[in-house]
């Protein structure tokens, strides 16, 4: 096998397994729009961080951080729903993104790159910040996750049984926020949600605990990224959207599946 | 043993949200064995209260006094879990905490649950769901139970079992008891202390006492004011909280 092909399996195997446990998490929130509006708004992030010639992952993060906080602020005026602002949010700070992009005529950038990844284009660096910020994110994950859980079933209860509720909601858009930085170049910021919101939704109908829930989506996401990269191998498909094909794919094949009660 | 100072204690809550005036100068606190109980029209405050009690909203002004280190169990009014999340009833229990001790056991046997262990939250009845919540917070070994509408969903026999064994638990754990009922009639055997609320502190005091106040008698009418009589009749057998028959057992309400 190529080293590109192994590098490219590699990242995307790293992706499936830090996107299923936190897309488990999206999937039971209903944050699917918000985890999208995030990933619009990388791409502001990467037309910033050209702009101030810093790391692109911190200014991918930073801008999502301040989108979310953002959203947290209209949120409170209560004046307009989320899913509308949501919407403001996303195509305002991708279309902002693309316009500081066009400003920078010395800067040659990727743009389908950033926008639907390039696996195949996977350099030892992207490895290395994919496993190393999926390590990190997995380990702050296990350390909240029961208290993500206890505010996912109901908010109010757990603040009354002590859960810090705003900073398990804070650490929680952080991680997600550094999921879209570290896996933009992977599968690209208009299909990331994509692979945290589908292998989690195929995994339901097999899991009895949250944690069987998160570990199937693993499975399935893993099996999704060989599937995608396989086609694009052998029938040279662009490969981020045929690694979605097949989580789409497979999600359609466990809906088929006959029910088990 | 009874310690007299108030396990919680609010003063001159005033609460409005968009404009409107919610809670108007309410007062109320809940002592260590006390069981309060607060009654009202739909819209009358009373969820809005007992969310000021736990701190969940601040108040537009008065104060809310809770003794230091108190543990709540608390029992919300709506809880749904979501359809997609995979949650059995031991595991939602232990949400609240990580103890696997005997006490748990006994507060799963009393509440008659242990059979609903290995089920989703979401295959649960009416009852059952509110059983499960109840345990959940008693898990907690708390010093003040807050229950919102705690026998919502359940059958009118379950109902007075639910109100007996709340008035049991406080027995048994010598907790405060806050709760919000839409019946006073069901909640006289168990309950100290009702409060009427419509906005404002309609009256208050012993239940007896309540039930024949003009304010009461305004906001409910007499109707359901003379449907007080059902407390005091006297029935030849009781059910358990399945609803079980149990025989001839001496089944007092008053």
């Amino acid at each position: 096998m190529d080293d590109f092909l192994v590098r490219a399996l590699a990242a995307g195997i790293g992706v499936a397994l830090v996107a299923a446990p936190l897309g488990v998490f999206v999937v039971w929130r209903r944050m699917a729009y918000f985890g999208d509006t995030l990933a619009h708004s990388a791409l502001l992030g990467v037309a910033l961080g050209f702009l101030l010639g810093i790391s692109l992952n911190i200014a991918v993060i930073s801008v999502s951080l301040l989108i979310a906080f953002l959203l947290l602020a209209l949120q409170n005026r209560k004046q307009l729903a989320t899913d509308t602002l949501l919407g403001i949010l996303a195509h305002s700070a991708l279309s902002v993104g693309l316009v500081v992009m066009a400003f920078q005529q010395d800067v040659r950038v990727d743009l389908m790159g950033y926008l639907f990844g390039d696996i195949l284009a996977v350099t030892i660096t992207d490895l290395l910040w994919v496993w190393g910020g999926g390590v990190v994110v997995l380990m702050a994950l296990g350390l909240i996750w029961q208290q993500l859980l206890a505010i996912t079933v109901h908010e109010e209860l757990a603040q009354v049984e002590g859960v810090p509720v705003l900073r398990t909601r804070l650490l929680f858009m952080l991680m997600i926020a550094m999921v879209i930085a570290v896996s933009m170049k992977i599968v690209g910021v208009l299909l990331i949600t994509s692979m945290m919101i589908i292998p989690a939704a195929a995994a339901r109908r097999f899991s009895n605990t949250p944690e069987q829930m998160a570990f199937v989506a693993a499975l399935i996401g893993i099996l999704a990224v060989g599937l995608g990269l396989a086609g694009s191998w052998f029938q040279d498909t662009p490969a981020g959207p045929s690694i979605v094909v097949s989580a789409a794919l497979l999600f359609l094949v466990v809906q088929l599946l006959p029910s088990r009660r | 043993m009874t310690d007299t100072s108030p396990l919680v204690k609010a003063t001159g809550i005033d609460v409005s949200l968009g404009g409107r005036t919610i809670l108007d100068q309410v007062d109320l606190s809940v002592a260590r064995g006390q069981i309060v109980t607060l009654i009202g029209p739909n819209g009358a405050g009373k969820t809005t209260l007992v969310r000021v009690m736990l701190g969940l909203i601040k108040p537009d002004a008065g104060r809310v006094e809770r003794m230091r280190g108190i543990t709540i169990g608390y029992m919300p009014q709506k809880l749904q879990v979501p359809e997609n999340l995979p949650l059995t009833v031991q595991r939602f229990l232990k949400l609240a905490s990580d103890r696997e001790d005997a006490g748990g056991e006994q507060v799963i046997e009393e509440l008659g649950i242990s059979h609903l262990l290995r089920q989703p939250m979401q295959n649960l009845s009416g009852g059952e769901h509110q059983r499960v919540l109840l345990a959940r917070a008693l898990l907690r070994e708390p010093d003040l139970l807050v229950l919102d509408e705690p026998v919502q969903g359940v059958d009118v026999t379950g109902q007075s079992e639910l109100y007996a064994l709340i008035g049991r638990i406080r027995d048994t754990y010598d907790c405060g008891v806050l709760m919000i009922s839409h019946d006073l009639h069901l909640v006289m055997a168990t309950t100290d202390d009702v409060l009427c609320l419509n906005g404002h502190v309609c009256c208050s005091g012993h239940p007896e006492s309540v039930s024949r106040h003009p304010a009461y008698l305004e906001l409910f009418g007499s109707k359901v004011a003379d449907n007080l009589a059902v407390y005091t009749h006297h029935h030849d057998h009781a059910h358990d909280i399945h609803g079980n028959i149990i025989e001839k057992q001496e089944h007092d309400h008053g």
